[in-house]
């Protein structure tokens, strides 16, 4: 082996040799992407969480609500997580609570898409009293302080987690219809949309044919982000206590809960610390990788 | 200044005082919103009807709405929030009370937040690739994953419990002991001003970066000037506009992360006022902090708005939609 390794020459010389001629093809071949390692993780754990949340009811864990007589258990094959303070398990919980959080993320997201979208894309398309109008309502969310607004909205509703999707769903409009707008406004004067005019095309139409799939795509990268703002708005309400009513499982509760006993089962917190970090950390991650693909100066 | 500056402030002024008025009502109808009348709240359950009539009048519940919103609006630019229907306390008072807590968190925070991330950003756009950017860069994406209330019972966790380096909750004025005052301040006040580090490293990186990029940083540096002045009067003055564009972020973000870490650190702030009035459904109280801060933030958006052509002429001669 060492004769050889001696004779011949080994890989290292072999990459020296090509290197140059990499950098020298690099204006010829197609740029080829690094993989993103984080966004790929990303996909697998947001994958893993929302299809844990999704088939909750049907996982071989126990109630989550079920009360046993071990009392803060260390992790073990009965409870792979532990149990709670009042022994309940804390993986099913997790796996409940993540339903809450996958409700938000996706949910709210939607919702807030949805109506800042149109919003946005009304206001750029029309201009004039519209977009003054719409501008007075996005203004006017922007007024209070995130936190405090949904602290408002949660007090005014009664607590739920439709209330709660509600609530957050309005947090995000503004994002979208300040996206939506700039970017209709931007298309709204392109040689594809004057030809759509001219072919007497109607407002509807060219604001779904012809310029929704334009403003979609920043919209669509912005939606990663506004996901993780979410899952973490959501959780400071559960945190604070005026999020999803107990004994309904939500992380930003559990961690809450364990908090009492920080000192003596930092699991109770440690694990759904976890959990937080690494969905917004996902999520944040496969917003980075969607911007990057869209062009940064499209997502404002 | 010229005519383009003059009528798009008066333009920020007037959104102001509109928006101000659209919040005033808002706010007042959050407590009609509320399932139930107040008088629930007032009275104990078992009250008679005639009771609960005498209450209602006591209150002026019976008048019409925007008799009531006048009343109340009234009151509020005379500095009366109100009595909480619980305690009979004035709400103003509870507030004056209350938020120098909050302020001093904030306002410390921010100290924090900027002194940390100035240098930080300043050396990583000058030497990007080295050991203060790449653990910067690293540090930045696991705060930003990480939740200020998860952040500050990790800390708490290691630097209380773990450690036993700080006491782990509470308050103590700095009246009756200024070195235990500022024990317990130091994890609440990192744990506000790390997501704002965050943002001002980032941001700041991101701007010095393209401001070193510019004709008149080789210029200074083609003319011998030390890397030091180059770097401060040179790139940061420029660059250190793009932290006053995100100030109205940064309050909003600031007022409520307070009400998290006063959570999290059991400080007797507006944070905790305005949840402990929440569970006991005092909820005149939670209508007064709402009202207060988006006062605040409303207020102090507007002021940044009006003072961009002041710090930064190139504003003055662009139009902006």
């Amino acid at each position: 082996m060492t004769e050889l390794v001696q004779q011949r020459p080994g890989p290292e010389s072999v990459t020296e040799i090509e290197a140059p001629l990499e950098v020298f093809d690099e204006h010829v071949r197609p740029v080829r992407r690094r993989r993103d390692f984080g966004a790929l993780f990303g996909v697998v754990w947001i994958a893993l969480v929302a299809l844990a949340a999704l088939l909750a009811g049907v996982l071989p864990i126990p109630d989550p609500n079920e009360v046993t007589n071990s009392f803060s258990a260390m992790p073990s094959a009965d409870h792979l997580l532990g149990t709670d303070a009042i022994g309940r398990d804390v993986l099913s919980r997790i796996i409940y609570g993540a339903r809450v959080s996958m409700a938000v993320a996706i949910g709210a997201t939607s919702l807030s898409l949805l109506i800042g979208v149109t919003i946005g894309m009304v206001a750029g398309y029309f201009r004039g009293a519209a977009d003054a109008t719409s501008s007075l309502f996005v203004n006017f969310m922007l007024a209070f302080p995130p936190l405090i607004f949904l602290i408002a909205v949660v007090t005014a509703l009664q607590p739920g987690l439709l209330t709660l999707v509600v609530a957050l769903a309005l947090v995000g409009i503004p994002n979208f219809a300040r996206v939506a707008r700039a970017n209709t406004i931007a298309f709204a004067d392109r040689e594809f949309v004057t030809a759509a005019k001219a072919l007497g095309a109607r407002p509807l139409r060219i604001l779904t044919r012809e310029l929704l799939v334009n403003v979609m795509l920043p919209i669509l990268s912005l939606a990663l982000v506004v996901m993780a703002t979410l899952v973490v708005a959501e959780g400071s309400l559960s945190f604070l206590g005026v999020g999803v009513p107990p004994p309904t499982p939500s992380w930003g509760g559990m961690l809450a809960a364990g908090r009492e006993s920080l000192s003596e089962e930092p699991q109770l917190v440690l694990v759904p610390a976890l959990f937080f970090f690494l969905t917004v950390f996902s999520f944040n991650r496969l917003g980075d990788w969607a911007r990057g693909r869209v062009g940064r100066e499209s997502s404002i | 200044m010229n005519a383009v500056v003059w009528r798009r402030r008066a333009g920020s002024v007037a959104r102001f005082f509109l928006l101000l008025f659209l919040v005033t009502v808002a706010v007042f109808l959050l407590l009609d919103l509320i399932p139930g009348s107040p008088v629930d709240a007032i009275l104990p359950p078992e009250a008679t009807p005639e009771q609960r009539a005498a209450a209602a009048e006591q209150y002026g519940l019976n008048d019409p709405m925007w008799q009531r919103y006048l009343d109340w609006l009234g009151g509020i630019l005379q500095g009366d929030f109100g009595r909480s229907f619980q305690t009979g306390l004035s709400v103003s008072d509870q507030i004056l009370e209350r938020a120098p807590v909050s302020i001093e968190l904030a306002v410390l925070a921010m100290i924090v937040a900027l002194a940390v991330s100035i240098p930080v950003g300043v050396w990583s756009a000058y030497r990007p690739g080295s050991v203060v950017d790449r653990v910067s860069t690293f540090m930045i994406s696991a705060t930003l994953a990480t939740p200020a209330f998860v952040l500050g019972i990790l800390l708490v966790y290691v630097f209380a419990v773990k450690l036993g380096w700080l006491p782990v909750l509470g308050w103590v004025p700095f009246s009756e002991d200024p070195a235990e005052h500022i024990k317990r301040l130091i994890l609440p006040v990192l744990t506000l001003a790390a997501g704002e580090c965050v943002l001002f490293t980032r941001l700041l990186k991101g701007d010095m970066m393209a401001t070193l990029q510019q004709d008149h940083v080789l210029s200074a540096r083609a003319r011998g000037l030390p890397t030091r002045s180059i770097l401060t009067r040179h790139s940061l003055r420029q660059s250190s506009f793009s932290l006053v564009t995100v100030s109205g972020v940064v309050i909003g973000r600031l007022i409520g992360g307070t009400v998290l870490v006063e959570a999290i650190f059991s400080l007797p702030g507006m944070g905790t006022m305005v949840i402990t009035a929440i569970q006991s459904r005092d909820y005149i109280v939670v209508q007064a902090v709402v009202l207060l801060s988006a006062i605040v933030y409303l207020s102090m958006n507007t002021l940044v708005d009006l003072s961009y052509p002041l710090l930064d002429p190139r504003v003055r001669k662009v139009r902006t939609s």
